[in-house]
């Protein structure tokens, strides 16, 4: 029944464990944070950030704005008040640059409950599930904008888990919980990172923001792969690696420019060689690359 | 996927399968979409308990303009503002109150209002007075202790707009013949729905309830006139000539 799902090993002989989990708990951390901030003062009576992930006010200055959500409101027919405007255009342009599923990855609450899915569904070694075609969130996101502008009002917010998850913590909501266990057990029983992967529209609508990011994932060491496939089994989205890692013979660039690729940098944590590195999507050397090492080794 | 087919040229099993593949998506999306706007078009039946805050447009207008974080929530300083539960009668995540339970202090500075980022609260409402959250009206015309001939006037005595958005109306007492009945008479256009009123009413089911103005009032058509009115902003009858006989008045009496 158990697999032997372990796709750091490598990783971890030759850089040892904290670096072969450096960026995963870069980003536990990260989310855990934006979970304190929104908690303190409700929790702690410690009011830094008032709201939750819809809307929030940070030190009573600072807007956000979820555009997601904003955009819905749009098609609803409602044209929000500047302070919203400005709160989602903040949010958007943030991850306009550093890539708009870094969301997904780094803030997102329930990427530590889709995480755990996997690990689980990994371990349990269970089959790939229900595979839903990656393309299906984008026709959820067109969908919730028609319900929207039919129905004139937010329609994904009635059942987005993303932001009732926080609603819940954040006002003590009991009813959520249902949702958050019943997308846990979807992912781990139903379909292989499904949630997140193909059915999450709020993912897609980031994803079109950060279509043109400047911080990327390059491949830039890709001549040291030895196709140990780590990176593949980790991957949220292993079809991005593939056009970046495998382009050598193409001459195609080794930045993973992929709009679905969320920067969570676990690709760096496993690789035994080094192969990829965060950098800017300006930040690569001309055509052709130079084969600096030795040639590969013969498999 | 498909199109990567396509341009590998085996267009027959490519169209083929590219149609069908959209076909099943659209299919799958559309019975999604076809829920949630079942459900979305549910969510806006509101029970008539549930008062949204000050300012907040109405129902329809509403939902699409709120975003659900709760903001007015916080900043409500007598925690009468509480959030949607899933799977509560109110939409999941806006706001509300239940006047018996916490009604609406009516702060001067509007928190809750403030604190809208989308203009989901009008922030056109600078004074509480003319907000409109609900109506009271007395239901319990059979339970009300004034309409029983007592003097409880609770609700009267608590309305923030006392003698503007509840008056006593003094009629005959036709039980005892001799004494006066107060009638609680809530004037539509001056009350607020903050629903202290609800909150205050001593019996164990308030008889004067806030309801939400579509229920609660009554609306005369365009067109109406009320001659008495009419005639004193003429300042006279409004048809020269018109003979006005003696009201008949039962008994004989009258003038």
């Amino acid at each position: 029944m158990t697999s032997s799902y372990a796709p750091a090993a490598a990783a971890i002989t030759q850089k040892g464990w904290p670096k072969a989990h450096g960026w995963l708990l870069a980003r536990r951390m990260t989310q855990i944070s934006f979970l304190l901030l929104f908690l303190a003062g409700p929790w702690f009576g410690l009011w830094i950030v008032k709201g939750d992930m819809a809307a929030s006010r940070t030190l009573d200055v600072l807007p956000l704005t979820d555009p997601y959500i904003l955009l819905q409101s749009f098609f609803a027919g409602h044209i929000p008040e500047t302070t919203a405007l400005i709160g989602a255009a903040i949010v958007a342009g943030v991850y306009a640059l550093i890539g708009g599923r870094v969301y997904c990855a780094w803030v997102c609450p329930l990427n530590m409950v889709t995480d755990a899915a996997h690990w689980l569904r990994e371990k349990l070694g269970l089959t790939k599930g229900w595979p839903p075609k990656r393309e299906l969130r984008l026709w959820i996101l067109g969908m919730t904008l028609a319900v929207s502008a039919v129905g004139g009002t937010i329609a994904w917010e009635l059942v987005n888990p993303v932001t009732m998850i926080y609603r819940g913590l954040v006002f003590s909501l009991g009813a959520v919980t249902v949702v958050i266990v019943a997308l846990f057990l979807f992912d781990v029983f139903v379909s292989r990172r499904g949630w997140c992967g193909n059915l999450c529209p709020v993912g897609a609508l980031y994803a079109l923001v950060g279509v043109k990011a400047v911080l990327r994932v390059s491949a830039r060491n890709r001549h040291d792969c030895d196709d140990c496939m780590d990176c593949y089994a980790v991957c949220p989205e292993p079809q991005v690696i593939t056009p970046a890692l495998k382009g050598l013979a193409k001459d195609a660039s080794p930045l993973i420019l992929d709009r679905d690729c969320s920067n969570c940098g676990r690709c760096m944590d496993v690789c035994a060689k080094d192969v990829f590195c965060f950098t800017s999507r300006f930040h690569e050397p001309p055509l052709p690359y130079p084969v600096t090492n030795a040639p590969r080794k013969a498999a | 996927m498909s199109a990567a087919n396509k341009e590998q040229g085996i267009p027959g099993i490519s169209r083929r399968r590219f149609v069908a593949d959209t076909a099943q998506t659209a299919c799958v999306v559309g019975i999604m979409g076809l829920t949630l706007g079942i459900y979305a078009r549910q969510a806006k039946s509101m029970p008539a308990t549930a008062i949204r805050p000050p300012g907040a447009r109405a129902q329809d207008a509403f939902l699409g303009a709120c975003v659900r974080c709760g903001m007015c929530v916080r900043d409500c300083p007598y925690d009468t503002l509480r959030i949607a539960d899933l799977g509560e009668a109110v939409a999941s995540g806006t706001p509300y109150f239940v006047a018996r339970e916490i009604p609406c202090e009516m702060c001067e500075d509007i928190p809750c209002v403030a604190a809208c980022p989308t203009g989901a609260l009008d922030p056109g409402l600078t004074n509480i007075n003319d907000a409109h959250m609900g109506v009271a009206v007395l239901v319990g015309h059979e339970t009300c202790l004034n309409y029983l001939g007592l003097r409880c006037d609770v609700c009267y005595r608590v309305c923030p707009l006392i003698d503007e958005a509840i008056t006593l109306k003094t009629i005959s007492n036709p039980r005892t013949r001799k004494h006066a009945l107060f009638i609680p008479t809530i004037h539509t256009d001056k009350c607020t729905g903050c629903g202290k009123c609800e909150k205050a009413c001593v019996l164990e089911e308030a008889a004067i309830k806030v309801l939400p103005e579509r229920i609660a009032a009554g609306k005369m058509d365009a067109h109406y006139r009320l001659g008495w009115e009419e005639k004193a902003k003429h300042g006279g009858p409004l048809l020269e000539g018109v003979i006005d006989l003696p009201d008949r008045v039962p008994g004989g009496a009258g003038p």
